[in-house]
């Protein structure tokens, strides 16, 4: 019984530490002195490729803060799309409510690429100019289902008599969804709110095929540095971005009670 | 009373217009778009077709050099799940068996890597794995290998990264259903006196079917398209439907041929949830959420 356990313990010790190997490589070499731009050898320690990476302000960092803005944009227009959404389609069996659902789900369920080549000949046959305006559409089609289906989960687990008992007590439509519904239906929202942003900002495929010349978010910017082999200044932006994600989830972690849960899941 | 309540919720139908829409432009037709845009023929300039009904498309699958790409994309779509089956199975198996805060934490450190850049962790296997790169110093520091292997740009690779990206779906999806699993019944199988591997095969597969099912699916249908691991671990021979896409979208700018490829994965997608519909699967499983 005992050397089972043992067993298990090695076997998921041995998983986790594969799984963060690759991690751990980058940010170990985020601090390489080598001048080559080339990742390997490790040369010795420095952190030039910290101070190369705030000079160069037109570069990883302004990438950054293109993906930053995409992600806000877009999870903010799908939290109220999504929300509203939820909210309704559970209010009201609608005549083909089903296929409907199905739509609206469907991006989280194919592979990125098909929506990536649909929007790309959708938007060049309605004569849009590929840039942050095809990116922030392209988002908010792939970040409503996140909250949707989230705050759906949560609508599922709710007395809906609730409301209905606080307009018969005379609250307006609005005061009874604002001091009733939302507050009950806020951490799916919140949580929603959160995947889709994490969604929004890793989104390679998609992001490629609609973005225009003059718009590079960060993954994009990260590929074509890879995959040209160079610049270790995407491993200090990198050990910089996994520091911050640790202590969010640090801070997730350490937070009591139950909450975690539903941030996470 | 009853009319009023029902009358308010007929109203609150309306809410969900923005998403309808949204969803019917941005889903329904841009899909059925590529649909239509799948059967045309394609503008000898590139981007675009010109408006003649074509089976051309279609037809250009099947010609040896195609259709060897959609079968090499369902075999690393296949090498991939079942490999995560075989690793993320059994960890999620052991996860849900961990007791209190540890198993917050184990969970959480799986979860973690879905909250960093994909390319990030691809680009760390591609440190790892080059020709100079730290496996084979160490392999030939230990005396193991007197010339470096060559680990990147093979199949092998690919494998791995796929493997790697998608492993938390599974890990996930399992951890859920054997977390529901009631432990009194693996208990109960064995003190009636069934050995660890009956009661593995009687109590614990059964009942986290479910979520090794919905498991696959997630691993799967990704898989079929992930086209930036191919191309930065992968070498010259691997070539799947993903890199095809992405090839004929902005190289050779045949566009009606890309819209057949994307169409057919979605043919694909869809015998795979069909049948996963039909073992019993629920789409609520499919989520992870």
């Amino acid at each position: 019984m005992k050397r089972k356990k043992f067993g298990a313990k090695l076997y998921l010790a041995l998983v986790l530490v594969l799984m963060y190997l690759p991690v751990l490589v980058v940010i170990v070499y985020s601090f390489n002195s080598n001048a080559s731009r080339q990742p390997i050898p490790f040369t010795g320690f420095s952190l030039r490729n910290y101070a190369a990476l705030f000079q160069d302000t037109r570069g990883l960092v302004a990438s950054l803060k293109t993906s930053l803005i995409l992600a806000l944009m877009s999870v903010s227009a799908s939290v109220v799309i999504g929300t509203l959404g939820a909210v309704g389609m559970v209010r009201r069996k609608l005549r083909l409510g089903g296929l409907m659902e199905t739509v609206t789900v469907l991006p989280v369920m194919i592979p990125e690429i098909i929506l990536a080549v649909a929007f790309m000949a959708l938007f060049s046959a309605a004569g849009l100019r590929f840039g942050m305006g095809t990116l922030v559409l392209a988002h908010v089609t792939f970040c409503t289902p996140y909250i949707y289906l989230l705050v759906k989960g949560r609508l599922a687990g709710m007395d809906l008599n609730i409301e209905a008992a606080a307009r018969d007590l005379g609250a307006g439509p609005a005061k009874a969804f604002l001091t009733v519904t939302l507050p009950l239906i806020l951490p799916g929202v919140f949580s929603g709110a959160m995947l889709a942003f994490a969604m929004s900002l890793d989104d390679f495929v998609i992001s490629f095929f609609v973005t225009g010349s003059n718009v590079t978010p960060l993954p994009l910017r990260i590929y074509s540095s890879v995959k040209a082999g160079v610049s270790l200044q995407v491993n200090a932006l990198c050990t910089l971005m996994l520091l911050f994600v640790f202590v969010v989830a640090g801070v997730a972690l350490l937070r009591p009670g139950k909450k975690n849960k539903e941030v996470f899941k | 009373m009853r009319g009023a309540a029902n009358r308010r919720k007929n109203r609150a139908g309306w809410l969900a217009m923005p998403m309808l829409v949204w969803s019917a432009i941005f889903v329904g037709a841009a899909i059925l778009y590529i649909i239509v845009l799948s059967f045309l023929k394609r503008n000898p300039d590139g981007g675009g077709a010109i408006l003649e009904f074509t089976l051309e498309n279609y037809a250009k699958l099947l010609q040896p050099g195609y259709a060897r790409v959609f079968w090499q994309t369902l075999k690393l779509a296949a090498e991939t799940t079942a490999l995560c089956v075989l690793i993320g199975y059994p960890f999620g198996l052991m996860l849900a068996k961990v007791e209190g805060r540890m198993r917050t934490f184990l969970l959480l450190l799986v979860i973690v890597p879905f909250w960093t850049n994909a390319l990030v962790r691809i680009y760390g296997w591609k440190i790892l794995l080059m020709g100079n790169g730290v496996v084979n110093k160490l392999l030939t520091a230990l005396g193991i290998v007197d010339k470096p292997l060559k680990l990147i740009n093979t199949h092998g690779a690919v494998v791995l990264g796929m493997v790697y990206g998608l492993i938390p779906f599974m890990i996930l999806s399992t951890y859920s259903s054997a977390e529901k699993l009631d432990r009194r019944l693996i208990d109960a199988g064995r003190d009636l006196g069934a050995k660890p591997c009956k009661v593995f095969f009687t109590v614990e597969l059964p009942l986290t079917l479910p979520g090794l099912m919905s498991g696959c699916v997630l691993v799967f249908v990704p898989s079929l398209a992930l086209f930036f691991i191919s191309d930065l671990l992968g070498g010259t021979s691997d070539v799947y439907v993903g890199n095809l896409v992405n090839d004929q979208l902005l190289i050779s700018r045949d566009w009606p041929f890309a819209a057949a490829l994307s169409v057919v994965l979605l043919l694909v997608t869809a015998i795979v949830m069909l049948i996963y519909r039909r073992a019993g699967g629920k789409a609520s499983d499919m989520t992870l959420m």
